[in-house]
């Protein structure tokens, strides 16, 4: 696990970040065409017209922030290169936190409510020696390092995004498991004063909170496995799963915990929040599969977003794991289909 | 039912055909702007994902408008509201036809084979099509030349639009991760509409 320069097989690059410029204009819109999308709104039909209007009206617009206005980090790039990266605009504003809300939307507009610095992680259960850390503890315990990664959405949807981190492997063996630890149970802050999702049952999409997540021990080990502080050069924006998350690139993106306050070993198969919702559409595993449908539609291919509107080419193939075909050991001898 | 005012509002021929040109410019500008934002990649992340979902949601209002000019009609009173049914319910068509073409051409990208398996295998897609040919058939059913050769029937098939409501809903709730989503206001508004063809769909 501590192999100096692990290599993920799937490589991309830096050089293939796609120009973030274009993306200036288009909060206002995305913001007015809301207008149908926001169901608040259809609440009276003056609303529906007041909103009609804001198409045209720049004033509420705010000014998307880029990656260079957050944190700046000291990591080692990585050199790997192959795939165009998705824009960071893109990366930070089209995202699921239920907690801030349902759209994609939402969780741009409504993060920066939450509190990231002060923060603690506590990393406890069956080990010797657990640990708290704190936000520069986040930074600074382990050496940083970036690792450009896809991430494919369960929804069929996938980005290529370069993220700062260090690995879990690293963490776990600092506080030395003890042999009855076999799972690792992850748990997102959850805050009704500073999360509108946690605070609203509707606006959370009816969800429990926290939002849980897991790995059993040997994915958890694997090299692949990042805990990610920053992306872009820069610590995470809120919306991203700030300050620390979880990274599995080869597993649908909501395995990838966000906003992690507890990490604890444990020694059965811990709950995870998509499965409880509807345990037939999302497994504990939720490892890529484009032969293993979800019951309301294909995992067969996938739309890589990038640049380019409606006319990109973008639907590609999906792979099994995504690609990442060194963790297929992890699940040698197991019925894909079965532990989905 | 109670009337808001004792005397019919009448529209004129002229302030009629001012109404009807803004439903026009309104909805097909909509729907151009929109693809127009898609196709040079400003709506958001993913233009496909926000020109289906809002092309298939303007079908949804546009439907629940055309369902409220009768109740209204009545409620004001005001007759001549009924003769914007059929521009609206063809219009409720055309952008649910628009939100399968988005989805053929730029989500599946002219992946027919999938399209296929997706409308046979994925029951809230299947319910999608259902509505858009139930949608279909009124459409050309709605001419007054084939409304006055059909007769009867004419008026029992158009009552479908009360089953495509409901399946258009369904398929609105059924593509949303979880249930605690915005296709509930829609319901509230749909089923409120429907509350006044109760004993008419009971029959």
């Amino acid at each position: 696990m501590t192999r100096k320069g692990f290599r993920p097989s799937v490589r991309l690059t830096e050089a293939d970040v796609t120009d973030e410029s274009v993306f200036k204009q288009r909060r206002s819109l995305l913001k007015s065409m809301g207008f149908f999308g926001a169901s608040s709104l259809l609440v009276n039909s003056a609303n529906v017209n007041a909103q009609l209007f804001d198409l045209f009206d720049s004033k509420k617009e705010t000014v998307p922030k880029s990656a260079s206005s957050y944190l700046p980090l000291d990591y080692k790039k990585s050199t790997d290169s192959s795939q165009t990266q998705t824009p960071f605009e893109k990366a930070s504003s089209f995202n699921n936190f239920y907690e801030f809300g349902t759209n994609k939307s939402d969780p741009a507009q409504y993060a920066h409510s939450m509190g990231v610095n002060p923060w603690t992680l506590v990393i406890d259960g069956l080990c010797e020696n657990p640990i708290t850390m704190d936000y520069n503890d986040l930074h600074k315990q382990f050496p940083l390092e970036e690792r450009i990664y896809r991430l494919r959405c369960v929804e069929a949807w996938s980005m290529v995004i370069p993220w700062i981190g260090f690995e879990l492997g690293k963490l776990v063996k600092k506080v030395r498991p003890l042999s009855s630890a076999k799972y690792l149970s992850f748990e997102t802050y959850a805050n009704a004063d500073e999360m509108r999702g946690v605070r609203s049952r509707y606006a959370g999409g009816g969800i429990d909170y926290p939002y849980v997540e897991g790995l059993r021990m040997d994915e958890a080990l694997h090299p692949l496995s990042l805990l990610a502080v920053g992306m872009y050069g820069s610590a995470l924006p809120n919306q991203n799963g700030a300050p620390v998350r979880l990274v599995v690139p080869w597993k649908y993106g909501f395995k990838n915990i966000k906003s992690l306050v507890r990490i604890r070993l444990t020694d059965k198969q811990p709950p995870t929040t998509w499965n409880i919702l509807a345990s037939h559409e999302y497994g504990f595993y939720a490892n890529v599969n484009p032969k293993v449908s979800h019951p309301r539609w294909s995992q067969a291919s996938e739309r890589r977003i990038t640049t380019g509107g409606l006319l990109a080419r973008n639907r590609i193939e999906t792979e099994l794991f995504n690609g990442y075909s060194e963790v297929a050991p992890l699940y040698s001898g197991m019925d894909l289909t079965k532990h989905f | 039912m109670k009337r808001l005012f004792s005397k019919p509002i009448r529209i004129g021929k002229i302030p009629r055909r001012l109404l009807k040109a803004c439903i026009h410019v309104g909805i097909s500008g909509y729907l151009t702007v929109l693809f127009y934002y898609g196709v040079t990649d400003q709506l958001g992340a993913d233009p496909v994902k926000t020109l289906i979902h809002n092309s298939g949601l303007a079908a949804v209002i546009i439907l629940l408008t055309t369902l409220s000019l009768s109740p209204i009609a009545k409620y004001l009173p005001c007759g001549d509201l009924m003769k914007f049914r059929r521009l609206l319910g063809l219009y409720v068509f055309f952008t649910a036809l628009f939100h399968l073409l988005i989805y053929t051409l730029f989500d599946l990208q002219l992946n027919i084979k999938l399209l296929l398996d997706e409308v046979i295998c994925r029951p809230y897609i299947t319910i999608g099509m259902v509505t858009l040919l139930i949608l279909f058939v009124l459409s050309i059913t709605s001419f007054e030349y084939v409304k006055r050769r059909m007769g009867r029937t004419w008026q029992s098939l158009h009552n479908y639009v009360y089953l495509a409501l409901c399946l258009a809903l369904l398929h609105f709730s059924w593509a949303e991760k979880t249930l605690l989503q915005s296709s509930i206001y829609y319901w509230a508004i749909g089923l409120f509409l429907l509350s006044f063809r109760f004993r008419k769909i009971k029959r």
